[in-house]
Formats: structure tokens, C-alpha cells, sequence
């Protein structure tokens, strides 16, 4: 787990180089303890993880034996053959795949086109439909699931992959014009005012110079919508209850009951149900931190 | 609703600049109204957000017990029902808890925690172990919540569990059933949460503490004001926007804990770890008792937004104070 983020732009590198020698308080021993209980704290954060991958690899007759602590006896991937044997971890993934990729990119198209509105166009009322969306980002799902279900059952859409699609793209889409909005209010005039000069349309200004300005604040935002949903449970355990429909991490729960005398079989589908988030995260770690703190506060 | 800019600790340089194109509405560009580009979310949001809710809260003025069975009008009864529903009142005291599990220590860990790696092992061991230290806190915080949740059920599980298989390796036989025992159920479930979210505070306050001044601290330490004086009068105030956005959005996240609680323990044992989102969920899938977990969940939307409602007054006021 080395290296996984290194997100400080370079203009704020405080870099403690150049500073004076250290005070003498700092040379002492306790940087040693304090570094001793961050690396404690770590340890204790990451440990979830670490015996999991340890007992993921065991024999069910070694685990049964000796724990999950001790050094495994053997290394073997048969509980992962039982995994795949009793739930299709292909399909799941290619849900999983599926539904994220769909809402990301419906959320963001339709987040790009309500902030051009609200952020460029300035509409009127344009207060009113950020708050509206604010506050929709906090409403409990609970409080519409019941009529979603009913109305998702009425149309033929229940335990349809599509019926999880909308409903996500419509609530990501919510959260990202929300945020968008107020990016979008600080686009710079003067390209506008160029734009407004060649004589471009609405329709034109959006895709030829707000689009590509705003690309890299896009791409996080779509990244973010695919993990969003990914991880996504009460509304997919809900719509979607055929296995064939099901996500990676329902489809390792709804298991889990008959799991419960296999422990390495279970940990085995927890370690290739993270797999995919955790190779996400390695792959745009950079682009998430940053994400995350300006999701946060800009 | 005017709150939407609040959240967002926008600076007055980037207000100005916004303030800067509003020319743009004298002249407007050529094209349809702005008002077909919001077509695409409000179609949207009325059908996934508004009707549904309209809906929840009609369905909570009657006895229903969903599908095709008949409605009977009851008015407010399910509210009134609801105030003398010792369940309805064990969820949200429930839910104090999971303010403290997901709020109060993961806010409180995480300044600290912040605050270390970043001015103090930062500069001590480099930005690099401060880096690496990051990345494992945040770890928790990409695993889905399902997933998170069987590893939990297994660390916790009686027997061979890998809680239990710690204490008897050093000699407690029997160790406690974490799930099962009533009184220790809800406090595995926080354990869990607090794991899970301190990565969210840790992460989000040591990039708010890149914006503070280093020439504050430098300052400060020259008037020989040690590294927990400096903390507390220089880190805290200077990254009370980030801290604000963390409180908000992680008690909104406390107020609608669900799946922790059908993954570990399904409520049990004996309804001692229900919260409002499984109880409303019970209500409407396993009970068929329809209107009351509108009702439920229409009483939980409210508390909500009030909460959040207040904590933007509250932030707006002590942004004006600061101010003035």
C-alpha cells in the first residue's frame, strides 16, 4: 500500500527545506512516539484487510485449525474457486460495470446541462433549484424507495437494470449540478465574451468552449459518480433481486448467509468483491484526492 | 434555500469574477431558452425525487399494506402511533449513537490526526510517510459498504471471529458476543462506523490544512507557542469551513445509516441496534405495514432537514460574527 496518494500540487508544497534548524524539542524522542502511534493507528486501519487477504488464501482445514492469525500452511486459491462456483462474479461484474458506467455518464450529461444553465445562463429561480437540489441530497432513500418500487413494479422496470440506472443517474446528477453550479459561475467572462463575439450559440459555447475548460472537474465527477454507485446498497438490495441483475457487493452479501460455515470462501468473495474499487482507487487515486476536497469545499 | 452558496466558503476574489459576467444578460447568446437545459433534471428529478415523495408522504395517511391490497384512509394515525411506538423512539436514540460513531470521534480523530501528519510528521519524516499514513486511514472509505460489512460480521462473529481469536490467543477464552449480546451490538456496529469513516475527516482536513499560512505557525512558534497551542489557535479556527462541511455532511450520513445495521445485525438482537432507516425498511418489506414506514420515513426526512437547515443558519451566523 505504498505511494497510493501523493496529491499535494506542487504551488503548495510547503517544503520544510529551506527552514532554519529544527527547534530543539523536535530532535527528541517523542516525533518517535508520535510516529509509532500514527503507524499503530495504521496498522489497526489497515488490519480488516490484511487478515482477510491472509485467510482468503487459506485451506478451510488450516483455518479451522488455527485461526485466522497464524501464518497459513499452505497458499491456495481454491476458496476463490468456490466463490466463482456458487456465485457468476463475471455477470455481477459486468452489472456492477454496467450500471456505474451508465449513470456516470448520463449523471454527468446532465449535471454539464443544468449548471450551463444555472452557472453561464444565470436563469432566474436559479437559487431555488440549487437549494431544491441540496436539500434532495440529503433525503433519506427511504423516503422514496416504497413508491420507486411500486412505480418500477408497474412499469416492468423492477429487478431491471435500468430501473437502478435512472433512479442513480437522476440522484448523482442532483448532487453533481448542485456542485457544478457554483463552478460553473466562475467560468471566465472573457472566453464567453470571445465566444459571444464569433457569433457562437448557446448550444455551440457549451461544447466548444465551456465543455473542453471544464473537462478535468468532469472527469472527477464521473469518476465519482461510477464509485458512488458501485458501492451503492439500499436501492439495488431492494430493485434488484434476481442474481442474474445483481451488483458485485449484493451479490456478496445476499450470500453471505449461506457463507457462514465456509470463512475462506468469504473472504475470498470480500477480497475479489474490493479487488475492483481498490484498482480504481490505484488508478485515479490522484484525481479522486483532489476530487474530494474540492467536492468538499469549492 | 438561499444556503447554496454557504456550503461552498466561495472568496470574495471568485464572487467578484461571477459578478463580472453578468453583462452576459444584457446581450444574451442566440439559442434556446437556458430553461430546455434544465429539461433533462427536472423531468428527472420529478419523477425519481418529487412524485415519489409526494407520494411517501400521501401513502402515510393511510393503512396500506402495499401491492394491490386496499387503502383505508387513517389520517394521522400513523403519526400519532408513531409517538407511542417505544421502537420508533429506541431508533432514533439509536441514532445518537451513530452521531457519536460517525460524527464526534471521526471529526475529533481526524483533526487530530490531521494535524499530526500534516505539521508534524509532515515535516518531521517528510511528506512522503505523511502520504502513506493518509492513504491506509482512507483506505476503509473506498470499500463498498456491503463488502465492509461482511468482513465486519466475520471480525466480530462469537466464535472464530477475529476479534475473539485475538482474546483467546492471549488468554481470554469466551470472549464476547459482540452481535449477539444486546447490550454490546449497538457498540459493535460503531466500531465499524468510526473504522470506516475516519479516513473521510483525515483526508479532507489535511488538504484545508495546506491553505493555512505557514508564516502563522512559524510566528506563533518564535512566541514559543508549542505544537498543541498552535493547534488550537491557528489549525482549528483557520479550517472551520472544512471542519463545518465534515459535521454536516457526516451527521446527515449518521441520521441515515442502514445498511451497517441489516448487514450486522438486522436490528437484533431483540431490536437493539434498529435505527429509523431499518425500521422504516422493516415496516415496508417485511411487515407490510406500508403507511407506517411512510409515515416513518416522512418523519425522518423532516428531522433531516431541519438538522441541516440549522447547522447552515448556525455556520452563516458564525461566518457573520467572524466577520464583523
Amino acid at each position: 500500500m505504498v505511494t497510493l496518494i501523493e496529491t499535494r500540487p506542487p504551488a503548495e508544497q510547503t517544503s520544510p527545506a529551506p527552514r532554519q534548524p529544527r527547534p530543539a524539542h523536535k530532535r527528541g524522542a517523542v516525533r518517535w512516539v508520535v510516529l509509532g502511534i500514527a503507524i499503530l493507528t495504521g496498522v489497526v486501519m489497515a488490519s480488516p484487510f490484511l487478515v482477510l487477504v491472509l485467510t482468503a488464501f487459506r485451506t478451510q482445514s488450516d483455518y479451522a485449525a488455527n485461526g485466522p492469525f497464524s501464518v497459513p500452511d499452505q497458499l491456495t486459491l481454491s476458496a476463490f474457486g468456490r466463490y466463482l462456483r456458487d456465485v457468476d462474479f463475471p455477470l455481477a461484474l459486468w452489472n456492477s460495470v454496467a450500471i456505474s458506467l451508465l449513470v456516470a455518464v448520463i449523471g454527468v450529461l446532465i449535471s454539464l446541462l443544468a449548471s450551463y444553465a444555472i452557472g453561464v445562463g444565470k436563469i432566474r429561480g436559479a437559487t431555488l433549484v440549487t437549494g431544491v437540489l441540496l436539500f434532495a441530497t440529503m433525503l433519506p432513500q427511504e423516503a422514496i424507495i416504497y413508491p420507486l418500487f411500486h412505480g418500477a413494479q408497474a412499469l416492468g422496470l423492477r429487478d431491471s437494470i435500468w430501473s437502478v440506472v435512472i433512479i442513480f443517474a437522476v440522484l448523482q446528477a442532483a448532487f453533481g449540478t448542485y456542485l457544478l453550479g457554483s463552478v460553473f459561475g466562475t467560468f471566465p467572462p472573457s472566453l464567453l465574451e470571445a465566444a459571444r463575439l464569433d457569433g457562437a450559440n448557446r448550444w455551440q459555447v457549451l461544447w466548444q468552449v465551456v465543455f473542453p475548460v471544464m473537462r478535468p472537474t468532469l472527469s472527477v465527477l464521473l469518476i465519482f459518480f461510477f464509485i458512488w454507485t458501485w458501492n451503492e446498497f439500499y436501492i439495488p438490495v431492494v430493485m434488484l433481486t434476481d442474481p442474474a441483475n445483481q451488483t458485485v457487493p449484493i451479490a456478496l452479501s445476499t450470500l453471505r448467509g449461506q457463507l457462514s460455515t465456509d470463512i475462506t470462501e468469504l473472504n475470498a468473495g470480500s477480497l475479489l468483491s474490493l479487488l475492483p474499487t481498490l484498482l480504481f482507487f490505484l488508478f485515479f487515486q490522484r484525481t479522486l484526492t483532489r476530487g474530494i476536497t474540492a467536492g468538499a469545499v469549492k | 434555500m438561499t444556503s447554496d452558496t454557504s456550503l461552498r466558503s466561495r472568496g470574495s476574489a471568485s464572487r467578484a469574477a461571477a459578478d463580472r459576467v453578468t453583462p452576459t444578460r444584457g446581450r444574451p447568446f442566440r439559442g434556446v431558452s437556458y430553461w430546455w437545459y434544465l429539461t433533462p433534471i427536472i423531468v428527472g428529478f420529478t419523477a425519481v425525487v418529487l412524485v415519489p415523495f409526494a407520494v411517501n408522504v400521501y401513502t402515510s395517511f393511510f393503512q396500506w399494506k402495499g401491492g394491490l391490497a386496499p387503502m383505508s384512509w387513517y389520517g394521522l394515525g400513523n403519526y400519532t402511533d408513531l409517538l407511542h411506538d417505544d421502537l420508533f423512539w429506541e431508533s432514533f436514540r439509536n441514532t445518537a449513537f451513530m452521531i457519536v460513531a460517525i460524527v464526534v470521534v471521526p471529526t475529533v480523530i481526524g483533526l487530530v490526526l490531521a494535524a499530526v501528519l500534516f505539521d508534524y510528521l509532515g515535516r518531521t519524516f517528510g511528506p512522503r510517510a505523511a502520504s502513506v499514513l493518509r492513504a491506509t486511514y482512507y483506505l476503509p472509505q473506498i470499500v463498498p459498504i456491503a463488502v465492509a460489512g461482511v468482513v465486519w460480521s466475520w471480525i466480530l462473529n462469537t466464535q472464530g471471529g477475529a476479534i475473539n481469536s485475538i482474546l483467546g490467543a492471549v488468554g481470554i477464552e469466551n470472549g464476547p458476543d459482540w452481535l449477539g449480546d444486546p447490550k454490546l451490538a449497538l457498540f459493535s456496529i460503531m466500531l465499524m462506523l468510526v473504522w470506516g469513516q475516519i479516513g473521510y475527516p483525515v483526508i479532507i482536513f489535511m488538504s484545508a490544512l495546506q491553505r493555512v499560512d505557514p508564516e502563522l505557525h512559524e510566528a506563533a512558534e518564535m512566541d514559543g507557542a508549542n505544537w498543541w497551542h498552535r493547534f488550537r489557535a491557528i489549525s482549528i479556527p483557520q479550517i472551520r469551513p472544512e471542519v463545518f462541511i465534515v459535521v454536516l455532511t457526516a451527521t446527515v450520513g449518521a441520521l441515515k445509516v442502514f445498511a451497517p445495521v441489516l448487514i450486522l445485525t438486522n436490528g437484533g438482537p431483540e431490536s437493539s441496534t434498529y435505527v429509523p432507516s431499518y425500521y422504516s425498511y422493516l415496516n415496508f418489506f417485511q411487515l407490510s405495514r406500508v403507511g407506517y414506514g411512510s409515515a416513518l420515513s416522512t418523519v425522518l426526512t423532516v428531522i433531516i432537514f431541519i438538522i441541516a437547515a440549522v447547522l447552515l443558519w448556525w455556520q452563516r451566523r458564525s461566518v457573520r460574527n467572524l466577520e464583523d
